[in-house]
């Protein structure tokens, strides 16, 4: 019995933390849409509710009733688990988020481990969805996508171990309080920029969308699916991305941490401050997608191998000496 | 102790199902989801018994790098047409004895490490790791890996990395008459020498391209 008690609470707090993300994303696809507008001098939705607030529940209704459509030829089991696995591990990796120093679902050691496991099995539901679809346009943008995303990891991994290097734990709390007296962001600036093009590219975000390149590959590896199954695929999207906008914060901006250490700042929760910078890179993120142009894709290849790999490579280096020589090397 | 024997049995189940599996699915791509399958729930087993590091550096590795380099390959080789004709031919008999020969060392070697491990405790020496609650086995396994056996973890790195460039080395060929892009040269044109404006003479034509 004392199972069932506690069975149900964590129910209770996995809801508590899924249903907003689920709400939050879709007004992030909103937000997303009206600052891609802005930018272009249009006015994007505004018509179901204010401010056009409401269309992400008028796309979401849609989809639902819409028919889904399984082609024949297809490979039926794994078609229809892979939009499934996209957007179960794009969930399930807000478990280890912590929004506060308690408010956390799952406080484990290896919680930086975690996300960066979680968000390198992402690719499966690509690789399924195109494999699946038994279609030239999906095959070509899934294995574009697996190529794309297994390349930027390994920059990704390399961020990581910088900031590993500052804070002696693998535990995002932990990263978190090492960065009260200076953000990360500050000594390990370029780290930043590349830990931001790096998740444009891991998250397959323009200018780095070649797996769904529409002039190329038609839609990529979501081309045969229809309804409920392309929202899931988009919903999975959406969700990795904010995700990558909560490790950004977490990792480089000082997650729950407010910006001055100072009276007033004290009194607005952790939560709203991860939040608002978790908005502060979205936005970003958004402004990129109506700023610059697609690569082609072997610069993207280019870029992520023989640019950013080094570069961070040295960049270790460099901070493991600096922290060595002036003594500053966490201690357990 | 219950919910983790239950989660343990769960897991197990499932990572010696699908291992079978492995063998049995007549579709490659099967067999290499299975695979993944197999790995998630090793690396499950591990975080139970407490080396966490252990199996989150399992999914990262194994199923997110090297199994999508698996299903890379199976896919764009197309081996599921394959393999029907392999299976019945007379060619693939010959392989038999051979696998059971090597399954057969594997098994008996399996055998002598576990019974020796069993019989005479200190076979392995384990008192170089010290697991207090306090240091996380992240810590530990950091501790034992860059002190006692650095030169072995150096080495191993090392090995790696010559295969790596091996692997480059042997499949790198020079070709002739490949066009190449250079970044720099693209960026650095100008309108000046790229378009040129030409008073055409009727009847003649220009010549472009020489």
């Amino acid at each position: 019995m004392e199972y069932l008690g506690v069975i149900i609470q964590e129910v209770y707090k996995i809801l508590f933390l899924l249903i907003p993300v689920l709400v939050s994303v879709a007004m992030i696809v909103w937000l997303d849409r009206r600052v891609w507008a802005f930018v272009q001098k249009r006015q994007g939705p505004n018509v179901v509710g204010p401010f056009g607030l409401l269309q992400s529940l008028a796309d979401a209704l849609k989809y639902i009733f819409k028919e889904i459509i399984i082609p024949a030829s297809s490979n039926k089991v794994i078609f229809i688990l892979a939009p499934i696995i996209t957007m179960t591990l794009a969930l399930i990796a807000w478990a280890v988020i912590p929004f506060s120093e308690s408010q956390v679902l799952a406080n484990i050691n290896v919680g930086i481990l975690y996300i960066f496991a979680v968000s390198s099995l992402g690719v499966y539901g690509i690789i399924m969805g195109g494999w699946a679809s038994n279609s030239k346009y999906p095959f070509l943008g899934s294995i574009r996508s697996a190529a794309q995303m297994v390349s930027y990891e390994v920059s990704i991994g390399i961020i990581i171990i910088n900031v590993l290097l500052c804070v002696g734990s693998l535990n995002l709390n932990d990263i978190v309080i090492a960065q009260q007296n200076m953000w990360f962001i500050i000594p390990l600036f370029p780290m930043f920029v590349i830990f931001f093009i790096s998740a444009l590219a891991e998250t397959n975000r323009p200018p780095f969308d070649l797996p769904e390149a529409e002039a190329e590959l038609v839609a990529g590896y979501q081309t045969e699916y229809s309804g409920m199954m392309y929202a899931m695929f988009w919903l999975g999207e959406y969700a990795n991305i904010l995700l990558m906008c909560a490790l950004g914060s977490i990792l480089f901006l000082g997650g729950w941490l407010s910006p001055l250490d100072l009276y007033p700042f004290n009194l607005i929760p952790g939560a709203i401050w991860l939040i608002l910078k978790i908005l502060l890179l979205f936005l970003l993120f958004a402004l990129v997608k109506a700023i610059v142009p697609r690569y082609r894709y072997d610069q993207l290849m280019r870029l992520g191998w023989k640019i950013f790999l080094p570069f961070s490579l040295i960049y270790v280096v460099l901070t493991a000496s600096y922290l060595f020589y002036f003594n500053l090397l966490p201690t357990i | 102790m219950l919910a983790h024997a239950i989660f343990f049995y769960i897991f197990s189940i499932i990572a010696v199902i699908s291992a079978i599996m492995v063998t049995a699915s007549k579709n490659t791509v099967h067999s290499v989801f299975f695979l993944i399958l197999d790995f998630i729930s090793i690396s499950c087993l591990f975080i139970m018994i407490g080396a966490e590091f252990i199996g989150m550096i399992m999914l990262i590795v194994y199923v997110g790098a090297v199994a999508v380099l698996f299903l890379f390959v199976v896919m764009m080789l197309n081996v599921a047409q394959q393999k029907n004709q392999w299976f019945l031919s007379k060619s693939s008999s010959g392989h038999i004895p051979i696998g059971l020969i090597i399954s057969a060392v594997i098994f008996f070697e399996l055998i002598i490490v576990v019974g020796g491990w069993k019989y005479k405790p200190n076979l392995v020496n384990l008192t170089t790791s010290s697991s207090t609650d306090k240091i996380t086995n992240t810590h530990s396994l950091g501790q034992v890996l860059y002190t006692d056996y650095i030169h072995i973890f150096q080495i191993s790195g090392m090995i790696l990395l010559v295969a790596m460039i091996g692997a480059i080395v042997l499949t790198f060929r020079q070709r002739d008459g490949v066009k190449k892009q250079s970044y720099l040269k693209q960026i650095s044109r100008e309108r000046s020498e790229g378009v040129e404006v030409l008073e055409v003479p009727s009847n003649k034509g220009v010549k472009i391209d020489d």
